[in-house]
């Protein structure tokens, strides 16, 4: 039993925990709106964009995570903006932008003479080596996001649903899309120390989808995305330390196998639906 | 200057799609208790005429007022609109209630709970469609009739003072078309006014008291009789029937 216990016992343990309950929680939350929204590609696009601001950072001598969320803040503000404008379509957008500001980071990171980042923990995340004040950022911000959804929350379902009708009847559909990329965003700038630019998109991405397969409600779509992405980040990380493997990469395995495993449950209750 | 009577008054109105002229000079007036059918053959801006009175198009010239002012300074909730029905995901994970309960989302502050008002607003509207014993089932589960009441219902949960409908009876049975135009009338007879466009040319008489024949510009607007009369009509109803939609069986 104690065996179990043993990766609670270090104190860099005990706030990769925390660190990693928060992060399961937010990106499942924020991924609901993704994966309803067919933004799936967005986190993937914003989490390489935030790359050029880890290299400006380092530039200015300032906190690489600022320097990325600034990034992909202005990044996401960039897509909706010229989704919109432009009368583009979200995908191109997304494609377009993102590798612009990747390209832009490794150009400046091309001409330093000097460059000694550790690069591996940005692009695959370093969940061991968070500080305090990391878990006490993702506290606050994720309490930021968490207030937004709340305040949004009719706003957000309907303009997920059906845009153009809430649109007409007087959402504000269209800010509403822009706090959403922003808080998009940051939740992504959350989860990257944890599991890095590659596999952030899979957190936001695979808990919710792995929901959408059991249910055909919105609420309980939610509930059940950030039971399983709570599942997956705590549980991953817990898995890691006994396999001795990438934090990161067990994380987003075991959410890829919560996935596979929803495909099956619906699979098997079509299947006695129909014999039914 | 608006007259405060008028529901709707559109003067010489353009709008463009980027080069595309989709309404060249449209000006009409809607009054309130009136139900107004707009005919017209495919891609002749009946859809671009609701789109721009419900606020989603900016008209490049003329002028517009709804409910007296313009359509993007109003009240939230003040105008409902349905859509085609192809123009909604139907995988998404709500059911009937959650669908029609978004009708009373606009009217609602966020620190606003969804009371028992609300509620009655909702059961009311699933009543007057006939959908209220299927409240509980996921959308995906209905036919596509049953997805046009839906829709109409959140409209009518969202008790609006100006009704857009767009080509509702498209693809629907005869029972549905005939359940959507009696809700329908009972709205106009309340009071509230109603834009509607249409395929279905065989009972304009039955739906409208007045009868918009659209191509970019307007042929003919009058009662469906006087329509009939200028001869606007018969030309745009043999366009219609090679064209346009046919209607379910």
């Amino acid at each position: 039993m104690n065996a179990l216990l043993v990766p609670f016992q270090y104190a860099f343990m005990q706030r990769a925990f925390v660190a990693a309950l928060a992060v399961g929680l937010l990106c499942s939350v924020m991924g609901t709106y993704v994966v309803l929204r067919k933004l799936s590609f967005i986190g993937d696009g914003i989490a390489h964009a935030s790359f050029a601001g880890i290299v400006i950072a380092y530039i200015r001598g300032l906190d690489y995570y600022v320097g990325a969320a600034v990034v992909a803040v202005l990044t996401a503000l960039g897509i909706g903006f010229v989704h919109r404008r432009g009368n583009i379509s979200l995908d191109t957008t997304i494609g377009v932008l993102f590798t612009g500001a990747f390209a832009l980071g490794v150009f400046l990171m091309s001409r330093l003479k000097n460059y000694a980042v550790d690069l591996q923990s940005f692009l695959f995340g370093n969940i061991l080596g968070v500080s305090l004040s990391d878990v006490l950022f993702i506290g606050i911000l994720g309490a930021l996001i968490a207030l937004t959804v709340i305040v949004l929350f009719r706003g957000l379902l309907y303009t997920s649903f059906d845009p153009v009708v809430a649109k007409a009847s007087g959402v504000h559909a269209e800010t509403i899309e822009y706090v959403l990329l922003v808080m998009l965003a940051l939740t992504i700038i959350v989860a990257l120390q944890s599991v890095g630019i590659i596999l952030v998109a899979a957190l936001l991405v695979t808990p919710a989808a792995a929901a959408y397969q059991l249910t055909s409600r919105f609420s309980t779509m939610m509930t059940l995305a950030a039971a399983m992405g709570i599942f997956s980040t705590v549980g991953g990380l817990y898995l890691s330390y006994f396999l001795r493997s990438s934090s990161g990469a067990t994380i987003v395995l075991l959410a890829t196998v919560v996935f596979f495993l929803t495909i099956g449950i619906k699979q098997l209750r079509s299947a006695s639906a129909r014999r039914a | 200057m608006s007259d405060a009577g008028d529901a709707v008054r559109a003067e010489r109105l353009v709008v463009r799609y980027e080069r595309t002229l989709a309404l060249d000079g449209v000006t009409l007036t809607v009054h309130f208790g009136e139900a107004m059918g707009i005919v017209g053959p495919n891609g002749s801006g009946k859809s671009t005429l609701l789109k721009t009175i419900a606020g989603l198009l900016s008209p490049s010239q003329g002028e517009l007022h709804v409910l007296g002012t313009q359509p993007r300074k109003l009240r939230p909730g003040a105008i409902a609109y349905v859509p085609q029905i192809e123009a909604a995901d139907w995988t998404f994970p709500a059911t009937v209630w959650d669908v029609v309960s978004m009708g009373r989302f606009p009217g609602l502050r966020f620190w606003q709970p969804f009371g028992e008002a609300d509620r009655r607003a909702v059961e009311a509207a699933l009543h007057a469609v006939n959908m209220y014993d299927l409240r509980k089932r996921h959308i995906a589960q209905l036919s596509g009739g049953q997805q046009q009441r839906v829709f109409v219902a959140r409209a009518i949960a969202q008790r609006p003072q100006l009704l857009l409908l767009d080509e509702p009876t498209t693809g629907v049975d005869f029972e549905t078309e005939e359940a959507l135009r009696r809700v329908v009338r009972s709205l106009v007879d309340d009071g509230l006014p109603v834009l509607m466009t249409t395929h279905d040319l065989d009972r304009v008489g039955e739906w409208f008291d007045r009868l918009l024949v659209l191509d970019r510009r307007v042929l003919a607007l009058g009662t469906p009789a006087e329509v009939v009369e200028s001869g606007a009509y018969a030309s745009i109803r043999e366009h219609t029937h090679t064209h346009g939609h046919a209607r379910a069986t």
